[in-house]
């Protein structure tokens, strides 16, 4: 993985984005970001842009941690018990644990979509109304909030489940208290769904 | 980055690290050892061997079975471990696996040069090898003359290649040589397979670290020990020492003025964490040493199995092994020689 204390964290990003701020605030000498280009920028995309990225980033990343955990807490699992074959049938709920994540992120898809209504743009052919820009950004951020709530999720739930694995095969009596911490583990993608829903419960893309 | 190793160790070698935790699990615990230090005969203890890890090496074997027998078929089980996960490790815990056994390669080494010396049979010294340390060219170590035929010949094609400094010497092989040679090789080894691992980073750094910090202190330890009295100068007894280490540099310059056992005491006793392993000695006494220190390795190496995601395992599943190998070695002489009340003086327990 990178590593965060390198200096280009610390000295090398921070000096590119001061530098993009400098070059998109050159339009206008008096302010350091120029928020009217800022926001021209912002106003010609498309809400169905944000919507579509926000469905895609739903089902996107839930799948990927649900996938990362599955693999941790799999190869710790086979490898445990090709020695003591018995943790097989109570592990597989550590798998299906991570395998709920994804499911949470394909139902907040499937919801998030059907809020998705079409609506055309104004006068000038390009800009939408506020209602459908608040929309727009309404679904992109509600599919952000649960994809990575249960991206971090699924590699929680992995990383206890190959503990989990690893330590029922040595002692079957610690079993039940580790999946305690993964059912703790598994809560947390539920607030990522829960956040999301709330987040696109009030679309409405017209007056 | 330091923990988030979590997440991607699994990748490449989740199975393997699962493995090694199920071997080790299966090593002899308090109660086995008990029931073997009853037993009356070697047979007997070929019996209670059967009921543990051992049981598929030792089962075959036919009366009368002597300790030589069951050393060499524990040896073989942890040497087909070994294989079984050196064969399916990805990079890098190929090399380090491989790390962890050129110790072993370089005892083979001057164990065939000195076997060589005293004019004994190549075949017989090669069944003697360790087999975790075994090269395919390990036999033509027999016809080398001096130092530099040795490298020229043989070892520039193993792994031991890069150890051997530019300062080799035309002198004919003699025992202090050999001496010597053994100890020079396994500092540059330490050396180098401690970089190897904290070029890795992370858990594995620090783990190991600690590890072989302790391995090269108690190797400075046993060269100060041995080399007293002898005719090796403080500066070659310098130059034996290992660049890293607790000892690392202040402690390696006052053992290497050192002259008595207890000149070494009052120089390792600066050592927070080996001032405890020399307060269980009396004053002079040094027969416990050697007990003291293994103990002192076996509990670092089950601290070792505390963390996941570490290659650490490996390297203390196999010490763990070979002192397990040991302890069963000691039981089956004490009994074959009918002096079972000495079998607690000589094995360190593991757990």
């Amino acid at each position: 993985m990178a590593d965060l204390t390198h200096p280009v964290v610390w000295f090398y990003i921070p000096c590119a984005i001061t530098w993009i701020c400098f070059l998109i605030s050159v339009g206008s000498p008096d302010r350091f970001i120029d928020y009217d280009w800022l926001w021209l920028l912002f106003r010609n995309m498309s809400p169905y842009f944000w919507s579509a990225l926000g469905v895609a980033l739903a089902v996107g990343m839930s799948i990927l941690g649900a996938a990362w955990g599955i693999f941790i807490t799999g190869s710790s699992l086979v490898g445990a018990a090709i020695r003591v074959p018995r943790i097989t049938s109570k592990n597989l709920i550590s798998v299906i644990f991570c395998e709920a994540v994804a499911i949470y992120g394909v139902i907040v898809a499937i919801i998030l979509q059907t809020k998705i209504e079409p609506v055309s743009p104004g006068p000038n052919g390009v800009t939408y109304d506020k209602w459908a820009m608040a929309s727009g950004y309404s679904i992109f951020g509600s599919g952000v909030t649960c994809g990575f709530a249960n991206l971090v999720c699924g590699m929680c739930v992995g990383i206890v489940g190959s503990s989990c694995a690893l330590s029922d095969a040595q002692n079957n009596s610690l079993f039940v208290k580790i999946l305690v911490v993964e059912i703790f583990g598994s809560a947390l993608g539920l607030f990522g769904v829960i956040i999301g829903i709330i987040m696109s419960g009030g679309v409405k893309w017209t007056a | 980055m330091y923990g988030f190793e979590m997440m991607t160790f699994n990748i490449k070698d989740g199975f393997l690290e699962a493995i090694v935790r199920g071997h080790r699990s299966g090593l002899l615990t308090v109660a086995d050892y008990n029931n073997l230090s009853q037993c009356e005969t070697l047979d007997d203890i070929k019996m209670n061997l059967t009921s543990t890890d051992y049981g598929a090496y030792l089962a075959n074997e036919a009366s009368p079975i002597y300790t030589a027998n069951i050393v060499e078929k524990c040896t073989l089980k942890l040497v087909n471990d070994w294989n079984y996960m050196r064969s399916q490790a990805d990079e890098t815990l190929a090399t380090f696996m491989d790390y962890c056994t050129y110790g072993h390669m370089i005892d083979n080494v001057v164990l065939i040069v000195t076997g060589t010396l005293h004019e004994r049979d190549v075949q017989e010294l090669l069944d003697k090898c360790h087999p975790l340390g075994m090269f395919d060219s390990i036999a033509t170590l027999a016809v080398a003359q001096n130092m530099r035929e040795l490298y020229r010949l043989v070892l520039v094609d193993t792994p031991l290649a890069p150890y051997f400094s530019e300062n080799l010497t035309h002198e004919d092989l003699d025992e202090m040589n050999i001496e010597i040679m053994r100890n020079t090789l396994y500092k540059a080894y330490l050396d180098d397979f401690a970089s190897f691992c904290q070029k890795l980073g992370g858990t594995t750094a620090e783990i190991m670290g600690d590890m072989l910090a302790f391995e090269t202190d108690r190797r400075a330890l046993n060269i100060t020990l041995n080399s007293i009295g002898t005719e090796l100068t403080r500066e070659d007894r310098k130059k034996l020492y290992s660049n890293f280490g607790l000892l690392y540099p202040h402690g390696h310059n006052e053992l290497a003025i050192a002259e008595d056992f207890d000149q070494i005491r009052s120089a390792m006793e600066k050592v927070p964490a080996y001032s405890g392993i020399f307060s269980k000695l009396g004053y002079g006494e040094s027969q416990m040493l050697d007990k003291l220190l293994y103990e002192e390795e076996v509990k670092k190496c089950v601290d070792c199995f505390e963390q996941q995601f570490h290659y650490g395992v490996f390297y203390a599943y196999m010490k763990l092994r070979e002192q397990e190998i040991r302890n069963v070695m000691w039981i089956s002489e004490c009994v074959a020689q009918d002096q079972k009340g000495r079998i607690s003086d000589g094995i360190v327990y593991l757990f």
